[in-house]
């Protein structure tokens, strides 16, 4: 029996440990890593004396908020990228954000169209090419990458990942499926290694010549520059020119991280506090200065090294609702051309 | 309680028929099956609602690939890992070489090694840009990646090294336990009639340790099938690669469930095969168990060359990882400071504890029920199907946690409002509870491995003689079964405690706000590529982790008196 107690009382301790419950807080489903918005949440206490508490995983937490339904505690949910924001729409998990401040923050291309969700952050997914052995000006478009001239030289994480499903998307947003499956099988040929790895070690694999050109997220080129701990990755960093594509057209592509309003929140005022908070001068400004992404406030004055490295470029301004509603059929297009294979 | 004098009369009048003194025992048994088992449930239901037909194009593109994947996979680690498993437990078990005693213990040490974490450290050491192939280049005065050629570590190849060096002690584990148990007599016999000693291990020992080997075998298996961290760094597109595809690229968390379905039919169909293959095999333990080994020794040669065989697996396996992932940590002393380690290390520590003790006391319970009801056939198909959540992806049983507990708590949610107005929210949901829940699940397996081989041993004599002695079943269980096998207990406790301070997938979905563990904590930054952040928590995921493998092999070595 004594056994027995203990168990119990061991369930009951752990039970309560970790869900403190006050008065004042929001809670938050992220999918973003906590480190990450950490310090904005810290900022949002501070200003409003709201605490802020945080689950982080990369999957499932959807499901987990569909299942509690009425009951769930959630009240933001937080994502890295569009793909969970369009889910919870799709399954009717979130309720508009009803307001002014944030559609006055944020412009519309960043926000879904029934204000379902919002953009907080920006990045383009741009071409990394070697300072060495790509000439500038050589490549300047996604379409360039199909051009056989790169064969055996370019390099990208898996097809499957979100980050190049979004590219893709918005291919097939713009040249319609078919035109994209070929630019993406013409792409596969040229690739000069199987995809793999993450978009850091694209950088890497450019640098320690295995390829030529890769693909990668506009932010990881910062995270590489100042990384004091591994000083290594300074040198990947310096070893590639960062070209934004499509310039001279519809611009470079971009997509986002961003925040929905849960359809049941218990504290709903908190959850539109927070998220406008998010959009304000203070959150933007410290967003990009923690993970080098692009605010997507207008008029927010960039960290001296997006200042420096990725000023003045033309970013894509199609609906990401467009580009996200396509990412089951990038994902076949993927298999169809066997693009991991 | 039935009064002893009436147990002891029934003893006599009917020896036949399955006693039902306990019906309290049956239904406890049942409902334990039924709770273990509504996680899988829930996951079959989910196949049952895909939001669309996947299937014409995976056949069509995809799927050959992720099926050829998968089985090369489940062949090259279960094959490796029974190869390195048996000969090394075989090697410390009955021959002598330096490092013999040592060695014992150490093959365990990669034990504590997560895959996701060891496919991380490797990967840095081997690729393109590691150390190794730099200092080749330097070496050698090679240019590029065209020059020479090099095994590509995120490859299938690369996968099944990496799978096999972490889940190989599980075979080892069972083998060598299964080894220490053997007669001595019956070697000593094989070899009268004229076996050689290598004769004697094939013909003897070695059929004599298969049940011990297919069990661990079956573990190492579903690990293999369960695993996605170390597949999805390296690229290789094995089903769990598809179940993800299908579940957050194309939304179709149903077909995901049906891939996942899948992969559990077929680990059904394995271990069936495996059983009914030695279904008219018995075995119980031989009385001469207190009699020491006397191992072979082995010539000069031979002795080094099985010291290098038995270190091989726990240098590349343990000492290597180990060491990459201590140079990293040394430089990132500062997270002492900055982590709230204690906080962390004792909800790993917690969650596990309970976890194991948990687990282990269902496999007990329906291990025990299996052998007071062996005409309930459905009770053990039961309790067998109730273990296959192990076959499930980490995330995907997660999922299975979730609706069971959530329909739960919005039921009694939706009665306490109905008839008493007030509302009891979420009661079991988002709580430590889950997580608990979720590792029962996914390890029952495991203890069940462990509890059913050592309750099979126990010849049915033993409880023939307590019963007429006048015990009822629950006294038996305490006052015999669980003294005899308190080895194959503590063995049990160990590896699921293990097994679940690695857990990742389930335990980030299912826990509760600002709540993180060991693991948690290592995954939020090894996922955003800064796995040398968090070293130092991976360290203590490790170093948490060899205290128990080395009591585990203690346990097992005290199996054995006369040793």
């Amino acid at each position: 029996m004594t056994a027995k107690k203990v168990l119990l009382t061991g369930i009951a301790l752990t039970a309560f440990a970790g869900t403190a419950q006050a008065a004042d807080e929001v809670n938050i489903y992220s999918y973003r890593q906590e480190f990450l918005i950490k310090p904005l949440l810290e900022a949002f206490t501070q200003e409003t004396g709201i605490k802020a508490n945080v689950i982080f995983s990369k999957k499932g937490l959807l499901e987990r908020l569909e299942h509690e339904g009425a009951n769930s505690p959630a009240d933001v949910i937080l994502t890295s990228d569009i793909g969970p924001l369009h889910d919870a729409v799709e399954r009717d998990l979130v309720a508009p954000i009803d307001s002014d401040v944030v559609d006055s923050n944020v412009p519309s291309h960043y926000r879904s169209k029934e204000d379902k969700w919002v953009g907080l952050t920006a990045r383009s997914r741009i071409i990394y090419a070697s300072k060495d052995r790509v000439e500038p000006g050589e490549v300047q478009t996604y379409e360039d990458l199909a051009d056989p001239k790169w064969k055996g030289r370019i390099c990208t994480r898996s097809g499957k990942h979100s980050y190049n499903l979004s590219l893709i998307g918005s291919m097939i947003e713009h040249h319609g499926a078919e035109e994209a499956e070929q630019w993406l099988s013409a792409v596969k040929d040229n690739l000069a290694r199987r995809p793999q790895g993450n978009d850091r070690a694209q950088v890497k694999a450019v640098k320690e010549g295995q390829c030529d050109l890769a693909l990668g997220n506009s932010y990881y080129y910062g995270k590489m520059l100042t990384n004091e701990k591994q000083p290594e990755q300074v040198e990947w960093a310096k070893s590639v020119n960062l070209i934004f594509p499509n310039q001279d057209g519809r611009g470079a592509h971009m997509s986002i991280s961003g925040a929905a309003l849960a359809k049941h929140a218990p504290h709903k005022d908190a959850a539109i506090k927070l998220i406008e908070f998010l959009t304000s001068e203070q959150a933007q400004r410290m967003y990009a200065e923690v993970n080098y992404e692009f605010p997507v406030r207008p008029g927010i004055e960039w960290s001296d090294l997006l200042k420096e490295h990725m000023s003045d470029f033309k970013a894509d301004e199609v609906n990401l609702g467009d580009v996200v509603k396509h990412r089951a059929e990038a994902s076949r297009m993927v298999d169809q051309v066997g693009f991991d294979n | 309680m039935t009064d002893i004098t009436a147990t002891a009369s029934a003893t006599l009048v009917d020896t036949r028929k399955p006693r039902r003194y306990m019906p309290g025992w049956y239904s406890i048994a049942w409902g334990s099956a039924i709770l273990v088992m509504l996680p899988v449930l829930a996951v079959f239901w989910l196949a049952l609602f895909p939001t669309d037909n996947i299937w014409p194009h995976l056949a069509e593109t995809v799927l050959p690939v992720y099926v050829q994947t998968t089985l090369l996979l489940l062949a090259g680690v279960g094959g490796l890992s029974v190869a390195i498993g048996v000969s090394s437990a075989w090697l410390v078990t009955m021959c002598n070489f330096p490092g013999r005693r040592l060695f014992e213990w150490a093959l365990l040490l990669p034990f504590a090694m997560p895959a996701y974490l060891i496919a991380y450290l490797y990967t840095d050491l081997l690729e393109y840009a590691g150390p190794l192939q730099t200092f080749l280049r330097e070496l050698f005065g090679w240019q590029t990646a065209r020059d020479y050629w090099f095994p590509e570590i995120r490859s299938l190849g690369g996968a099944i090294g990496m799978l096999t060096l972490v889940l190989y002690p599980y075979v080892y584990l069972l083998a060598r336990a299964s080894f220490l148990e053997q007669s001595m007599s019956i070697r000593d016999a094989s070899r009268i009639f004229g076996c050689t000693p290598w004769q004697s291990f094939y013909r003897v020992s070695l059929p004599i340790a298969r049940p011990a080997i297919a069990v661990g075998l079956s573990l190492v298996s579903m690990e293999t099938l369960n695993d996605f961290g170390t597949v999805d760094y390296f690229a290789v597109k094995s089903l769990s690669a598809g179940i993800y595809d299908a579940w957050l690229n194309r939304g179709n968390l149903g077909a995901a469930a049906q891939i996942a379905t899948l992969m559990m039919v077929f680990v059904i169909m394995l271990i069936s095969l495996e059983r009914i293959a030695r279904s008219r095999q018995r075995q119980f333990t031989g009385s001469d168990r207190f009699r020491s080994i006397d191992r072979y020794s082995l010539s000069p040669a031979r002795a080094w060359l099985a010291t290098l065989a038995c270190a091989l697996p726990v240098i590349l396996g343990f000492l290597i990882p180990f060491l990459v992932l201590g140079s990293y940590a040394i430089r990132r002393l500062d997270q002492f400071a900055e982590a709230d380690f204690l906080a962390y290390a004792s909800h790993s520590f917690t969650l596990s504890a309970l976890a194991a003790l948990l687990t282990v006391a269902i496999a007990v319970i329906l291990a025990y029920s299996k052998r007071l009801y062996p005409t309930q056939r459905s009770l053990t198909l039961a309790a067998r199907f109730s273990s296959m959540g192990y076959a499930l992806p980490g995330a995907v049983l997660a999922i299975g946690v979730i609706i069971p507990l959530a329909a739960f708590d919005n039921s009694v949610d939706a009665f306490m409002r109905e008839y008493f107005g007030i509302s009891t929210g979420l009661l079991l949901s988002g709580t430590p509870f889950a997580i608990v829940f979720a590792y029962c699940v996914r390890f029952l397996a495991v203890s069940s491995g462990s509890v059913d081989a050592s309750l099979a041993k126990v010849t049915p004599s033993m409880d023939m003689a307590s019963r007429s002695l006048g015990l009822n079943p629950l006294q038996t269980l305490r006052r015999v079964h669980l003294p005899l096998i308190r080895g194959g207990l503590l063995t049990a406790v160990l590896v699921v405690f293990v097994d679940a301070m690695k857990e990742l997938p389930a335990t980030l979905i299912l826990r509760p706000f600002n709540y993180d563990t060991l693991a948690t904590y290592v995954y939020q930054y090894a996922s955003d590529e800064m796995l040398e952040t968090s070293s130092l928590a991976a360290m203590l995921i490790v170093l948490v982790g060899i205290v128990p493998v080395i009591l585990l092999s203690r346990t097992i070595t005290s199996t054995r008196q006369g040793n």
